[in-house]
């Protein structure tokens, strides 16, 4: 069989590297039916790892396949996947190579021309997806008359929104006119903006995307039986009727309200791009929809939130799972115990962690036995609850239960290869934990710090084996958050940091090497963002003002929420230590002394606390939304500028990396690097962009 | 403890089509195409709860790689039956089947199990015959077997010296018999009920489904007497009167006869006896002869009782023995009336349940049967026949 796929009217679009999925189209004998069935596999001939996609080479073959499907007079027409996937949708690294709009629109109509052919087909379509399906591959599904879904199905999704685009080969058209605009708005605009969440298949079953499900042991048999007794009449197919009643609007409409109240109008268009067109699929006919949706795709192609994403998008796939930086992996040494100084509840976030992640003895030790007793009852009670949302089973927590143990003596710690502390944030406190246990341990045993801004170097000054010394900084909560920032000490030496690298990776986390500077990348970054919110209450701006004045970035929480999230104590300690290093860049705000002290919750009920607005002492010279907006990304702008000088991370990619991961900055900003490009504020501020244009943003 | 011997009933069989080693399962695994019949037979009998299953017996002759893990409890599981429920690999080469429907059938019999799940396995095109194999330097050394013993077309040809009377040309007359019944049955939708479809992938074609046997040829006597003699020069034994190398699975549910009357499990043959017998290994064709000559004298019958017959085709020669030495003609119409291995294949250890299954649908169509009888040669010398009784035979006809 020959591997060229011939490209027709539609290769102006081609993607000289294109990973083509193709479509193989076979005749099947189906028991039942006196003529074959045409079933089509789409297999780009690589393994799972590498999933089918969707370019125009993958689209001409499909039409290719399609054409003679059609002209062997089929029982039906199915299509599935290569095993463990049908297709995860249109070929992403296709899109960077898009210049202009009018070669996004034929992408679009591309598309829809071919999955159309399978929709219109006076034949019986199919889809038997038996594997992951997301955006252009859950479409495809879509168009076919029937579905089926394997149990085994690992993603299933439409999650274009999180990219910064709208399903466009029909996604939006189709499938509120299949499962309800309510099912319709959590598939196409909530679950991305949630994580990217997926569906599972029977979720996927229940809100009726599709029409049977069967188990992956022999799903393609029964998928196939089944589609027999469909086209002979013995099955019938029966599906709820679609509410059409003016709640379809009021759907629309609320969820809009949650966007402004999320992205506050137009920081990321593509999600409002998608509720408008969920919008028109209540009343527009199949062509005016996705002739709609072409339109929305083609502006959204060209637009800086999706180049933004797309780099975001790699940063997090890739970047994430190659640490700039790290040292070659086969220096890390092996970890099989592990100590965790300090019980208290970050000790105890992090023992949970390690335990699960590591399986190896993980000992806690406190200053008393009842903070170490409190400590291990906390960590068998997280355990246990575990069992309890069915997320362990009972055999991983009989072991997770007998790998954990707790003393005061630290002498537990002598055979340990690892041990982290989260103890009090002060030097002088570290250093001598440090030295305490450097009599115990042995000369290998990696030492690390969870310090939030304290210096490492300071804190190996004066051991006898300063090079074992690392900083490995989580966000809280650890169980949560994916960033893990990993500091090298001036004398860390590499097989330290292999280790600390190799076992972040074996606790799931995203590591970034990261300078010892005072408080790293993302607290740094945070503080001076905070710091001229500050700045600008106590000049006189009014609260809400200044909270509301970066709304436009569409961020995940305004400043004072975040501030609340994090507690005002601990940022103006991290303030503390910043000021004391930079203090020209970062001052010290006494509002923020004063909310702090009071000891108060900063917000209830999602406003700011009345108590704590009363504590504030205004200035008399208030700025304008604007103006705070415009000095917190030129703080920003300075400081990644001066970090990037100081060699903090290798580049700025690590910098939106840590913001994405570590801050929950979206993607639409591609972290933060690409959005001070776009807007400017990286060349007015520092003289020149973070990135070279194409990279994050379109092409020059 | 008082015990008595409880009735064994085939309950029901179901196979895969048989391929062609190397053809429509190049790309499939062993493991899979038994756990596609095991699943079949649970969803083709939704009144068994699956737990009521007490033992998964599968037969594979080469048990490593995807015939091995001790098959019948990982296709156990694989299938999705409940953890509790076990499973053992089985091996007695071409009668692996066989034996594990006998070994389940005498642990119901004793009352060690209500509910079994047998059947086999031979995927040739990934375990080629004699794969892995190594024979003990003593069989030489020593004379203890014939050299040509451990190579089944050669102890076929020892066969036919041993019964001159059985010519190259009886011998493809049967082989073209069998096609021709075998095409016969497939026409008249005899086979069909039996086969599992079984979704199969190839890389370069991509998805397909297997629905018919693949080995099964239009031929002739002409062409028949072109075919090369592979093991001998100037020899009888050639690809027409001989099973070919092939893939399938099979598998079957056997019960107490109580139990399946309980569960509402239709009854479909009635075990009488079974008998293994061993034989000289370089002519293992006979093996049948005394392994039958065994089994009617335990259940007290004389061939003249058994109506129908499902004898396994590894060579024509060998089952033209057994009839000679019966006294059946070569096409008496009561021996593998839907033809049989040399037309739709052997995958060794599998063969057994496909002539169980094929011998009670047979019975089904002819309640003036009481008896049947299957049987097999195996290598290294060995013979194994059961006989079956119809439950549908109307008394006093």
């Amino acid at each position: 069989m020959s591997t060229e796929t011939p490209l027709r009217r539609d290769g102006e679009v081609r993607n000289p590297n294109e990973v083509i999925t193709r479509s193989l189209l076979r005749l099947v004998a189906v028991p039942g039916l006196d003529r074959p069935a045409a079933l089509v596999t789409l297999d780009n001939g690589l393994d799972h790892t590498k999933p089918n996609s969707f370019g125009p080479g993958g689209l001409a073959s499909l039409d290719d396949a399609l054409d003679r499907a059609f002209a062997a007079n089929p029982a039906f027409i199915a299509v599935t996947g290569k095993p463990y996937i049908f297709c995860v949708g249109a070929d992403v690294t296709g899109m960077p190579l898009i210049t202009t709009r009018e070669q996004a629109l034929e992408i679009g109509r591309l598309g829809h021309r071919v999955y159309a052919r399978l929709k219109e087909s006076t034949v019986p379509t199919f889809a038997f997806v038996n594997g992951a399906a997301m955006g252009g591959g859950l479409e495809l599904a879509l168009h076919c008359h029937y579905r089926s879904v394997s149990g085994g199905a690992a993603a299933l999704a439409l999650p274009e929104v999180s990219l910064g685009l709208v399903p466009g080969w029909g996604g939006t058209q189709l499938l509120p006119n299949l499962i309800g605009i309510v099912n319709a708005a959590q598939v196409i605009i909530q679950n991305p903006l949630m994580q990217n969440r997926m569906l599972r298949p029977k979720q996927a079953r229940e809100l009726g995307i599709f029409d049977e499900l069967f188990e992956p042991a022999d799903f393609l048999e029964r998928s196939l039986e089944w589609a027999a007794g469909v086209v002979r009449g013995d099955v019938t197919v029966e599906r709820p009727e679609v509410d059409r009643s003016e709640m379809w609007d009021a759907v629309v409409g609320f969820a809009r309200q949650q966007l402004d109240e999320k992205l506050h109008g137009g920081a990321a268009p593509a999600a409002y791009r998608a509720l408008d067109l969920l919008l028109l699929a209540k009343t527009a006919d199949f062509a005016t929809g996705t002739a709609a949706e072409d339109e929305a795709l083609a502006d959204l192609v060209v637009s800086e939130e999706l180049r933004s994403g797309l780099y975001a998008f790699d940063l997090v796939q890739r970047r994430a799972k190659r640490p700039a930086g790290a040292p070659s992996t086969g220096l890390a040494r092996d970890v099989t115990k592990v100590g965790i100084v300090g019980a208290g509840l970050m000790a105890a976030q992090l023992a949970l962690l390690f335990v699960r992640r590591l399986q190896v003895p993980v000992v806690l030790t406190d200053l008393d036995q009842e903070r170490v007793d409190k400590g291990l009852a906390h960590l068998t009670g997280e355990i246990d609850k575990l069992v309890g949302k069915g997320r362990l089973d009972i055999g991983t927590a009989a072991k997770l239960h007998g790998l954990v143990s707790g003393s005061v003596d630290k002498s537990g710690f002598a055979d340990a290869d690892f041990v982290v502390e989260a103890v009090f944030e002060d030097l002088a406190v570290k250093k001598q934990v440090w030295a305490e246990l450097e009599k115990i341990v042995g000369p290998e045993c990696v030492l690390a710090t969870n310090t939030s801004s304290l210096s490492v170097t300071a804190m190996a000054a004066d051991l006898e084996h300063p090079e074992r010394v690392v900083g490995f900084h989580f966000f809280n909560p650890v169980a949560v958050l994916p960033l893990l920032e990993i500091v090298r000490g001036e004398r860390t030496d590499d097989a330290t940091l292999a280790t600390a690298f190799a076992v972040g990776r074996k606790l799931k986390k995203s590591s970034v090497l990261v300078k010892d500077a005072p408080a790293f990348v993302v607290n740094r970054l945070l503080t001076r963002f905070l710091g001229e919110i500050f700045a600008a209450v106590d000049a006189g701006t009014p609260p809400a003002v200044a909270d509301s004045a970066v709304d436009p970035l569409g961020l995940p929480m305004r400043p004072l929420a975040l501030l609340h999230l994090v507690g005002p104590a601990v940022a103006y300690h991290v303030g503390g230590t910043l000021h004391a290093a930079f203090p020209q860049r970062f001052g010290v705000s006494e509002n923020l002394k004063r909310i702090a002290g009071s000891g108060q919750p900063l917000i209830v009920d999602d406003e700011v606390n009345p108590a704590v607005a009363s504590l504030l002492k205004l200035g008399d010279a208030p700025l304008t939304a604007e103006q705070v907006r415009d000095r917190a990304l030129s703080a920003l702008a300075q400081e990644i500028r001066l970090m990037l000088d100081e060699g903090v991370v290798a580049e700025a990619q690590d910098i939106d990396l840590c913001m994405i991961l570590g801050a929950g900055w979206p993607f639409h900003l591609g972290g933060i690097t690409p959005y001070l490009d776009r807007s400017g504020v990286a060349e007015k501020v520092t003289g020149k962009r973070f990135l070279p244009k194409g990279v994050a943003s379109l092409p020059a | 403890m008082p015990r008595e011997v409880r009735d064994v009933v085939f309950v029901d069989g179901v196979r895969t089509p048989f391929g062609k080693a190397g053809g429509v399962y190049a790309n499939t695994r062993a493991d899979d195409l038994v756990i596609r019949c095991i699943r079949e037979l649970l969803r083709r009998n939704p009144q068994l709860p699956p737990e009521r299953v007490d033992e998964v017996a599968i037969a594979a002759t080469t048990q490593i790689g995807d015939q091995g893990l001790t098959i019948g409890r990982t296709a156990a599981l694989l299938a999705g039956l409940p953890k509790s429920v076990p499973g053992y690999a089985i091996d007695r080469m071409c009668a692996g089947a066989m034996t594990a429907v006998t070994t389940v059938a005498s642990g119901i019999a004793m009352g060690a199990y209500d509910v079994a799940i047998a059947g086999g396995v031979e995927h040739m095109g990934r375990h080629p015959m004699g794969e892995g194999v190594d024979p003990n330097p003593r069989i030489l050394a020593e004379r203890l077997v014939d050299p040509s013993a451990l190579v089944m077309g050669a102890t076929a040809e020892n066969l036919h010296d041993r019964f001159p009377g059985i010519t190259k040309e009886r011998a493809d007359a049967f082989g073209l018999a069998s096609q021709q019944r075998t095409a016969k049955a497939y026409a008249n939708g005899k086979l069909q009920p039996d086969l599992v479809p079984v979704a199969v992938r190839d890389p370069e074609a991509g998805w397909g489904l297997s629905t018919v046997d693949e080995a099964p040829r239009d031929t002739s006597m002409a062409k028949l007497a072109t075919l090369k003699t592979p093991f001998r020069p100037h020899g009888r034994v050639t690809a027409g009167n001989a099973a070919g190398l092939n893939d399938g699975a099979t598998a079957s549910l056997l019960a107490a006869e109580e139990v399946a009357r309980e569960l509402g499990l239709p009854v479909a043959m009635r075990l009488v006896s079974f008998g293994f017998v061993g034989v000289e290994p370089e002519v293992m064709g006979v093996g049948p002869i005394p392994s039958t000559e065994k089994a009617l004298r335990l259940a007290g019958l004389t061939i003249d009782d058994i109506g129908l017959f499902e004898l396994n085709e590894a060579f024509a020669v060998q089952v033209l023995a057994f009839l000679d030495h019966f006294g059946i003609a070569d096409d008496d119409p009561r021996v593998n009336p839907w033809g049989g291995a040399i037309a739709v294949g052997h995958p060794l250890a599998s063969s057994g349940v496909r002539l169980m299954t094929q011998l009670a649908r047979q019975f089904a169509e002819h309640p003036e049967v009481r008896y049947g009888l299957t049987a097999m040669c195996v290598g290294i010398g060995m013979g194994g026949t059961v006989i079956w009784e119809n439950p549908l035979w109307e008394d006093g006809k």
